[in-house]
Order: structure tokens, then C-alpha cells, then sequence
């Protein structure tokens, strides 16, 4: 089934009169369960493409249809109602409710989901588990790191399972180790199901994709599969090159 | 492998298949698991540039093990590679070879080229992801090797994007 689809989708930036187009006419489907990653040099739309797909931007022209329901036509109201049903979203910003601890940022969006509180507790001790955070759990936003608060908007955009996971740049503030839990816990969302598409520059993240899109200059010039290579000879079990 | 067998047997003297499994145990699945005969091989060599020697130890019911020991000469050479740079690794100019020459023949166009490397240094990222997975966490100088190879690639995807900015 496909979770998410694009036609002909533009957006063109106004500076000062001079049109300034930002994506230029992207076709994009993706499957549920699919894990796409759209990765392309600063500048080729990548951010504006996800923002676009999260609402955050009003496309200029093209379709937007969300879980089989055409998006982009509705009212700002609707079309935030059913972001919120349908998507999680880690920005690069990290958008936290500053006056809630850790613990109630992640479970908020499960409880306005009408999810039990019970069960909301225990997704959000999961994700803060996986992602090293539980020591943090009772801390407010403004007490952790940078590295510490794009962790917990990852924990709050997959609170509710989301039929949609959209993430930009979620590795962009971590130190490698960071960066291990996040791309664990990404594959294990991924392998239970989770549909996800992220923009990033880092290529550990992005090696996890089945699909890598690449842009430039706001349009589409690769999408394909990562191939997988047979384990052995040339491969990665031979790190160091003997002379 | 020449130094890499010397800084061994530097420590102790050893026989073949001590130093092959010494290699493998420090760095774990990241090291490409030499063949006894290639360590057979370079051992040959060495000695016979005079920087080991060979004693034959005698065993019961078993023919006589070779055991290998650092000469003053291989010591020397140990202590060169230890003390000289090491060169830095150089831009992976095969690919960059092809990149600049293959279109000007009018056999591959220079998009194609770099999305199919773009698409080869991932599934490369996938293969490290894995083997970091697999590997004893415990084991530090396997993943640091790993992460420094990571490192390396994240490097090459970056120039393969300034390449398509710019020449594609």
C-alpha cells in the first residue's frame, strides 16, 4: 500500500520578487513499510521537499496524497489535524514543550492520540531505553544537550507509531555513539514496519535505507535500491588493506 | 604485513599461527583473516633479509615447529616504521580517472557514473554498519578501525557530491 505519493510537486520561493524555485517537480511514492532516505548537497531542496510533506511549507504547485487522501487541498486546520494522526516529525529544530519534562514530551502525542496512559508509558520507556535517555527522563528540555534533545524529538515522533515517520537531519547534533543508538533504533522500527523517509547527510543513516532518493537542484536524478552485496570477499570483513 | 608481523614478534617470539591468530584477535572481523601461507610467505622473507630468525623446537610426536624471533636489524626496521609518518590515504583517483575520462570517450555519462558510486559506497556503509554490529563490543580497536573506515567513506560520498555539483 502506498503510504505516501507525490505528482509533479514545486516550490518556488519569492525573493524580493525574483522567483527562486526550491523543488522543481518531484514524482515520489513510497510504500508502507518502506525506508527511504533523499540525500543531495545543501541548497537541492531536500529540506524544503520534507517540510513541503509535514505541512510546515505550502507547496506552489503538484499533489501531496497522504494514506490515500489527497493532503495539500485541505484546510490548514484539517490538514493539521491529520498530520497529527498520520506523521511524526523530527525537525532539525527540535520543538520541544519546554515547561514538560522529558518523559511527558515523548508521551504527549500517544495521549492525544487516545492511546492509555498505560501504554503510552510504556512506548515512551522503550524509546528513552533505546535511545540511552531514561536517566533523563524527569529533566526539563532546557537542561539537555543538544545531542540529548534531538534524541527525545525522535522518542516523541515515534511515540505514536506514526504511519509516517519524516526526519531531517536526525543524526546532525550526535557524537558517534549517539549515533549508534539512533541508527539501532531506527532499524528496529524499520523491521517492525515503521514507513520512514529522512533527509540526511550522513551515509551510516542513510545506508539503512531500502531506497536512497537523491536531488539536485530541486529535482530528482537517482532513486534506487542499495544493493546487497554478497558478505565476503571485498567486503567489509576486510577493512585493513594489506600491502 | 611485513611490520605488522615484526611489531608482533617484537613483543615475544611466536610461530606462525600465533601471529595469525594474534591478528585476528586485535582486530577482530575487520581484519581480512590472512592465510597461515601467506604468513608462512612473509615470514620467508623477512628472515631472509635477516630482520627474523628461525629456531627449530623440537616436538614429541609431531614434527619440529619453526619458532620465529626479532633480529637487531628487524628491530631497527620496527623502530623506522614506528618513528617515520605515515602516509595519509590518497584521493580515490581511480573512480575520479573514470569520472573525468570515460565521457569524453562517449561511453558513460557522468550522472550514470556517480549514482552508481553513490549507490556502491552505501551498500560499502551497510556492509560496516553490519560488521560493527557483529563485532565484540568490547573489542575497541576492531571499532575503531570500523569507525575510521566509516569516517573514510562519509568523505568519499561528500566529494562524490561536490563532483556531481559541479561537473555533472
Amino acid at each position: 500500500m502506498t503510504v505516501l505519493r507525490t505528482v509533479n510537486l514545486v516550490k518556488i520561493y519569492q525573493n524580493k520578487h525574483v522567483p527562486v524555485p526550491a523543488v522543481r517537480g518531484v514524482d515520489l511514492l513510497v510504500d508502507e513499510g518502506e525506508f527511504v532516505a533523499v540525500m543531495g548537497p545543501s541548497g537541492s531542496g531536500k529540506s524544503t521537499l520534507l517540510h513541503m510533506l509535514g505541512g510546515l511549507d505550502i507547496r506552489t504547485s503538484g499533489e501531496i496524497w497522504l494514506d490515500g487522501q489527497r493532503a495539500d487541498t485541505l484546510s490548514e486546520s484539517a490538514w493539521a489535524l491529520l498530520r497529527r494522526k498520520k506523521i511524526g516529525f523530527v525537525f532539525q529544530f527540535f520543538n520541544l514543550v519546554a515547561s514538560m519534562t522529558v518523559a511527558d514530551n515523548v508521551e504527549l502525542p500517544a495521549l492525544l492520540a487516545g492511546v492509555s496512559s498505560k501504554e503510552a508509558r510504556a512506548r515512551r520507556e522503550y524509546l528513552l531505553d533505546a535511545l540511552s535517555l531514561t536517566e533523563r527522563a524527569d529533566a526539563a528540555p532546557a537542561q539537555l544537550s543538544g545531542g540529548e534533545q534531538q534524541r527525545v524529538a525522535l522518542a516523541r515522533a515515534l511515540a505514536n507509531k506514526p504511519a509516517l515517520l519524516l526526519a531531517d537531519e536526525p543524526t546532525g547534533n550526535l557524537d558517534s555513539r549517539n549515533t549508534r543508538d539512533v541508527l539501532r533504533l531506527l532499524s528496529e522500527v524499520h523491521r517492525d514496519g515503521q514507513t520512514i523517509v529522512l533527509v540526511t547527510h550522513d551515509a551510516r543513516v542513510a545506508s539503512l535505507a531500502d531506497r536512497v532518493v537523491s536531488l539536485l537542484d530541486g529535482q530528482i536524478v537517482d532513486d534506487g535500491r542499495i544493493a546487497r552485496r554478497r558478505p565476503g570477499r571485498g567486503g567489509a570483513g576486510e577493512v585493513i588493506d594489506l600491502r | 604485513m611485513r611490520l605488522h608481523l615484526l611489531a608482533l614478534l617484537a613483543k615475544e617470539p611466536a610461530h606462525g599461527y600465533e601471529l595469525k591468530q594474534a591478528l585476528e584477535q586485535t582486530f577482530g572481523s575487520a581484519y581480512p583473516s590472512p592465510n597461515i601461507g601467506q604468513i608462512y610467505v612473509t615470514l620467508g622473507r623477512l628472515e631472509k633479509d635477516g630482520l627474523v630468525r628461525a629456531v627449530d623446537v623440537e616436538q614429541s610426536n609431531r614434527p619440529n615447529k619453526k619458532v620465529y624471533y626479532l633480529t637487531g636489524k628487524g628491530r631497527d626496521a620496527l623502530t623506522d616504521w614506528v618513528d617515520e609518518p605515515t602516509e595519509g590515504p590518497r584521493v580515490r583517483d581511480e573512480f575520479f580517472m573514470k569520472l573525468v575520462l570515460a565521457p569524453l570517450t562517449g561511453i558513460a555519462d557522468r550522472m550514470a557514473l556517480i549514482n552508481r558510486q553513490r549507490r556502491h559506497y552505501l551498500a560499502l556503509m551497510r556492509d560496516l554498519n553490519e560488521l560493527a554490529e557483529r563485532t565484540d563490543q568490547g573489542n575497541q580497536v576492531a571499532l575503531l578501525l570500523i569507525e575510521g573506515a566509516m569516517l573514510h567513506l562519509q568523505a568519499d560520498l561528500d566529494w562524490l557530491e561536490r563532483c556531481q555539483e559541479d561537473l555533472a
